[in-house]
């Protein structure tokens, strides 16, 4: 086991490197430089030039490839060009209001698709499972931004049962009860339209997985020695069931990313999806370039969770 | 397939032949009547919005009219205007053709890059099979959404070409690897081994023999893909990153709903869209998953 983990993390370094590579040619192509957060068009240009030079903007691409992946590993990301203060500081609070959202995000998803996907697959081929395969036929087609659009306009305008935007209401003291549930109430409806597409794919490989594992030979077995029919699901299929359920969590992290982006925008929730799109927009690229190197780890990161979680689960991964 | 046909014919008995894959995929097709409609669906909406957009003038339909901005679905106006005072059914068709276009553009693209990369690394295997790979899991690894994002609003002199460029690139990777497994699985068969020992060269085999054999598969995951991306290419119109304003798509049609007033009280600029969007996804589907049955003998319907 610890021969594939290393080895899995092994091939992670190649893959951080050529991803900031990657963005930092993109951090290349974007107009303007790190200097241009910094100071004021009036200034005279031999001073510009000075200030180039001392923040080596001067140098050959590799020197300032090693100087800007040394600061971004020490958190240092530059100056934000719109608000005028460090990209970190700005980043901090978004990240914590995404970690949140992403967090309810993967509870509701979980709360939702495992008791569907039991259901769907113990009774396969009942009304049950019709009407959960139905949604997830649809659910696989419907794209998120869509669905959230209209979990908006229905249930945050139509009937105003949750708040249209922002993460917390206004006026209200950080620590107290009311705050909690505040924020609590902000980020629910977000929450549940990502969590209801989300759900989809899960659902869908339980229901596959319980069908198939319910014809095997052990599960003939501990029926023929006269096992409960609920020892035999709680025992002998859920075990198996859901153990890569568990290692999915990395793969789903990596999916959530995506998501932010659109639930974020559309809620106008401040997270790190809505700061990429207003940063890129308003042609603020050092926070472009931050948030897209933070998701792109994160994406990596994911996948690394969930390939060791699944070599523990599946020893046969390990074999390859 | 070998395998998949005798059973075809020994079920059939119609013919001394084997059916064909394109028959067998064709016949799937008419017995599920799901697909079936969803095929006739799309067939009669392609036409009618490329038939109808030759009629069409595109400019005269992005032309701003400020005497009827925001006007309700009228007689005059099927489904109202938008802010610009422009006809959202005459948007709707030529964006509905636009979306189609591309979708189909980037599927073929990504499909080409992903046959040549899955016949080579499945064909050759070893060191070739091991790099190849490598390269592809670091694609599979990047956030998609926002490299598109930030290439799309880099790219100097941006186009729909670009556009399609831009996505196709960070888009074959999921076809790439079922078509390297699949070549994979073939390249390992007797007659590949027998062909290579006749001396036939490497490219004749890839494309003459493993290929042809794989192409149903293709097709499939063709038609599963070009749904997504139909979907990705609204996604990225919806957040701005995707068509501009003066070439209507589903996807802009879509982006006048962030202004939470058009979202609130002006459901004729949006819906409409997002009701044909779903459709047109669906169908796809349908028709892609009555294919994936078809391809895979035991899960056929009759």
């Amino acid at each position: 086991m610890w021969k594939f983990t290393v080895r899995r993390m092994l091939i992670m370094i190649p893959q951080l490197i050529l991803l900031s590579l990657l963005i930092f040619i993109m951090a290349q192509m974007m107009p303007g430089d790190a200097l241009t957060g910094l100071i004021d068009p009036s200034v005279d240009p031999e001073t510009i030039e000075q200030q180039r030079e001392k923040l080596g903007l001067n140098e050959p691409w590799h020197v300032q490839y090693a100087d800007w992946v040394s600061g971004a590993v020490q958190g240092d990301f530059g100056q934000s060009f719109r608000f005028k203060m460090p990209v970190t500081d700005l980043m901090m609070e978004r990240m914590i209001n995404t970690f949140w959202l992403s967090l309810v995000t993967l509870i509701i998803t979980y709360i939702i698709s495992i008791p569907l996907g039991i259901t769907s697959g113990r009774y396969n081929d009942t009304w049950a499972d019709q009407a959960i395969t139905s949604y997830t036929y649809i659910g696989f087609a419907t794209p998120l931004f869509i669905f959230a659009l209209v979990m908006l306009w229905i249930f945050g305008f139509y009937f105003g049962w949750f708040p249209t935007g922002g993460s917390v209401k206004p006026g209200l003291e950080p620590g107290t009860f009311e705050y909690i549930l505040s924020r609590f109430n902000h980020l629910l409806l977000p929450a549940i339209s990502m969590s209801l597409i989300a759900t989809v794919s899960t659902v869908q490989y339980l229901r596959n997985d319980i069908i198939d594992t319910k014809q095997k030979d052990f599960i003939i077995t501990a029926r023929s020695k006269g096992a409960p029919e609920s020892r035999v699901y709680n025992r002998h299929i859920l075990r198996n069931s859901l153990l890569p359920i568990a290692a999915f969590f990395g793969y789903e992290l990596t999916g959530l990313i995506g998501g932010t982006v659109f639930v974020e925008t559309i809620f106008s929730y401040p997270g790190m999806g809505q700061l990429f799109i207003e940063s890129i927009t308003l042609r603020d690229y050092s926070v472009v370039t931050a948030t897209t190197l933070l998701f792109g780890v994160a994406a990596v990161l994911g996948t690394l969770i969930s390939d060791i979680i699944l070599s523990i689960v599946d020893p046969r991964i390990r074999i390859k | 397939m070998e395998v998949n046909n005798m059973e075809m014919e020994a079920k059939t008995q119609e013919s001394s032949q084997s059916p064909s894959g394109l028959i067998i995929l064709w016949r799937e097709i008419v017995r599920d009547k799901l697909a079936l409609v969803s095929l006739i669906f799309l067939v009669l909406i392609t036409t009618f919005v490329y038939g109808i957009a030759l009629f069409l003038d595109q400019s005269e339909i992005i032309k701003v009219d400020l005497f009827a901005i925001h006007e309700p679905p009228s007689k005059e106006f099927w489904l109202g205007t938008d802010y610009g005072g422009r006809d959202v059914f005459g948007q709707l068709i030529i964006g509905t053709r636009n979306s189609l276009s591309i979708g189909i553009l980037v599927t073929l693209m990504t499909g080409v890059i992903a046959i040549v990369f899955g016949l080579v690394a499945g064909y050759f295997g070893g060191a070739v099979d091991n790099i190849l790979m490598r390269i592809l899991d670091f694609f599979m690894v990047l956030p998609f959404l926002m490299i598109v994002i930030v290439f799309v609003s880099i790219v100097p002199k941006y186009s729909i070409l670009s556009f399609s460029l831009i996505m196709t690139a960070f888009l074959w990777m999921g076809k790439a690897r079922l078509f390297r497994a699949k070549a994979l699985q073939e390249s390992e068969l007797d007659y590949v081994q027998a062909a290579r020992t006749l001396g036939t060269p490497s490219i004749k085999i890839m494309f003459t023999h493993v290929f042809p054999n794989i192409y149903s598969i293709i097709i499939v995951a063709m038609t599963l893909a070009l749904a997504n991306n139909i979907g990705l290419e609204s996604g990225l119109s919806f957040l701005g990153f995707g068509f501009p304003e003066s070439t209507p798509s589903l996807g802009t049609l879509m982006s006048y709903a962030r202004n939470p007033q058009t979202l609130e009280y002006r459901w004729w600029i949006w819906l409409p869209a997002a009701i044909l969007i779903l459709l047109i996804m669906l169908s796809i589907r349908n028709v892609g998953e009555a294919l994936k049955r078809a391809t895979d003998a035991r899960q056929r319907r009759g």
